[in-house]
């Protein structure tokens, strides 16, 4: 066996883990200023300059606190759902292209940790899991408002998954293909390349992002938590390090959204005009920070909206997903395979 | 079959075995249901093994993803904490249901030993696996049996629906 392909994994893994644990930390501080903003307040602003440092002096705050075993819970998967949950939504962002194919010291190396030929596939699987950490959440707490979060997340995921899913069948149709990286390969040069554009996607865009909010359980379809009527759903009875993975596992399960989004519609990390003379590291920069800005335009979106919208109702939230979101999507998908079949668009 | 492929077939089949007995065994439903999953997601490593990447792929999503979170949904819902009043089973029940494991563990037993003389299946190229493959063998040599698939599931949707609809 070869050890330096392995290496090399390892090194993708450990950077991108950590590159995401950092970005969660940057975004927790994002989302209380832009809040603030948002509702005329100052927000976190003494910790450093621009109050920058908060997420460090939350970290360890997090760290110090009292860890809170309630009685009668069932320990062991009380203890195991926050990795499961956390763990989930890290496997999933590895099948995202960040970047092209570069040369670091004199080997080449793919800038994406797993590049599979059904990869959009892994990201669904790896996604579709992540409920598992919810629903053990709300049961092994042994909380009626848990268990009532963690139920109404099952439901509520398994629900948009069918939304998402098929909004994304209808690009792997633009594309014809589900590996990511040739995903992102189609649509390169100008930005009216991007299959939202060029793969008549726009209605597949903006049902994937909504459908995306809800499998993230954020606002306006956080009803797993939904403070006002549950406490705050299925992580009420955790404290400390196990709630703050939770929190980490929404905010990387965020990125991983907002990622697939970049990737399946606006080009992935190209960065909509052709780079022409540009080659080498100025070229890989420029796409890496493409890959960047793209996918920080929707973790603002995702905070925007979070602190814009009112909570949809229960029913509210079921009615969306299966009567307009399901249909839509399934509409979407007949239209883009006749486009396609029909030689509009040309794959 | 390599080193790595050895040691990760036993390491599967001690999860999928433990993880099976587990189903069974244990008192909690709850714990049975999620042993199913972890199950099933060690089987998926199995397919994975067979170099069937999209079939692990799909399996994972389907069975583990969806079907197992809404029967972890219905446990849950009619919060079944303890197992008295579940095994309540007629003397039908006592006397076919050990008949009909037999039955099956006699034909998986006779497939078994039959397919071990049989031809030798060897993964012929790269491609094989892929989605692309798949989908050429599903529109091509499988078409029928495909095409009556979706049309049974078509049916079975239409009969859930008309089921919950009578009693609206």
């Amino acid at each position: 066996m070869e050890l330096e392909p392995l290496v090399i994994n390892l090194a993708k893994i450990v950077i991108v883990s950590q590159i995401l644990l950092v970005g969660v930390a940057f975004m927790s501080w994002v989302e209380r200023r832009v809040s603030a903003i948002i509702q005329f307040r100052l927000g976190p602003n003494r910790v450093g300059p621009f109050g920058l440092f908060q997420p460090i002096a939350d970290g360890i705050k997090f760290l110090l606190k009292d860890e809170t075993l309630p009685a009668g819970s069932h320990k062991p998967l009380f203890i195991l759902a926050p990795v499961i949950a956390f763990a989930s939504a890290l496997c999933a962002f590895a099948v995202v292209p960040f970047g092209p194919v570069v040369e670091v010291f004199g080997r080449t190396v793919n800038l994406v940790i797993l590049d599979l030929d059904g990869g959009m596939l892994f990201a669904l699987a790896a996604a579709s899991l992540g409920v598992y950490g919810i629903v053990c959440a709300g049961w092994a707490s042994r909380s009626k408002y848990a268990l009532m979060g963690g139920l109404r997340s099952s439901a509520q995921m398994v629900s948009y998954e069918l939304a998402l899913g098929l909004a994304a069948v209808s690009v792997f149709l633009v594309n014809g293909t589900l590996r990511p990286t040739q995903i992102v390969a189609a649509q390169e040069g100008w930005f009216w390349n991007w299959n939202v554009f060029a793969g008549f996607q726009l209605v597949g865009v903006v049902l994937f992002v909504v459908a995306g909010y809800a499998e993230t359980n954020r606002l306006p379809f956080d009803l797993p938590e939904a403070e006002s009527e549950l406490v705050s759903g299925y992580h009420t009875e955790y404290s400390s390090l196990k709630f703050s993975m939770f929190m980490m596992a929404e905010y990387i399960a965020m990125m991983t959204m907002s990622g697939l989004t970049v990737t399946l519609y606006l080009g992935g990390f190209h960065p909509g005009f052709p780079t022409g003379d540009l080659s080498g590291w100025a070229l890989w920069l420029l796409q890496i920070g493409a890959f960047v800005a793209k996918v920080s335009f929707f973790m603002f979106l995702f905070v925007w909206v979070r602190w814009t919208l009112p909570r949809f109702r229960y029913d509210q939230l079921m009615d969306l997903g299966w009567k307009r979101l399901f249909p839509l999507a399934l509409a979407n998908l007949v239209v883009t395979a006749l486009l396609v079949a029909f030689d509009v668009i040309k794959g | 079959m390599g080193v790595l492929e050895t040691v990760g077939f036993i390491l599967l089949t001690t999860l999928t075995l433990s993880s099976a007995l587990v189903v069974v065994f244990h008192r909690s439903p709850i714990i049975s249901a999620l042993a199913l999953v972890f199950n099933l997601v060690a089987i998926a490593g199995f397919y994975l093994l067979l170099n069937a990447q999209f079939l692990a792929l799909l399996q994972v999503i389907v069975y583990a993803g969806a079907i197992m979170v809404l029967i972890l949904f219905v446990i849950m819902l009619l919060s079944i904490t303890n197992e008295s009043g579940l095994h309540r089973s007629g003397r039908i029940q006592t006397v076919m249901a050990p008949l009909i494991a037999l039955g099956c563990a006699a034909a998986l037993a006779f497939a078994v030993f039959k397919g071990s003389a049989g031809p030798k299946y060897v993964v012929s190229s790269t491609e094989f696996g892929t989605v692309r493959s798949i989908g050429t063998d599903l529109f091509t040599t499988f078409f029928y049996a495909f095409e009556t698939i979706s049309l049974l599931l078509v049916v079975a949707m239409v009969g859930a629906v008309l089921l919950a609809k009578r009693r609206l």
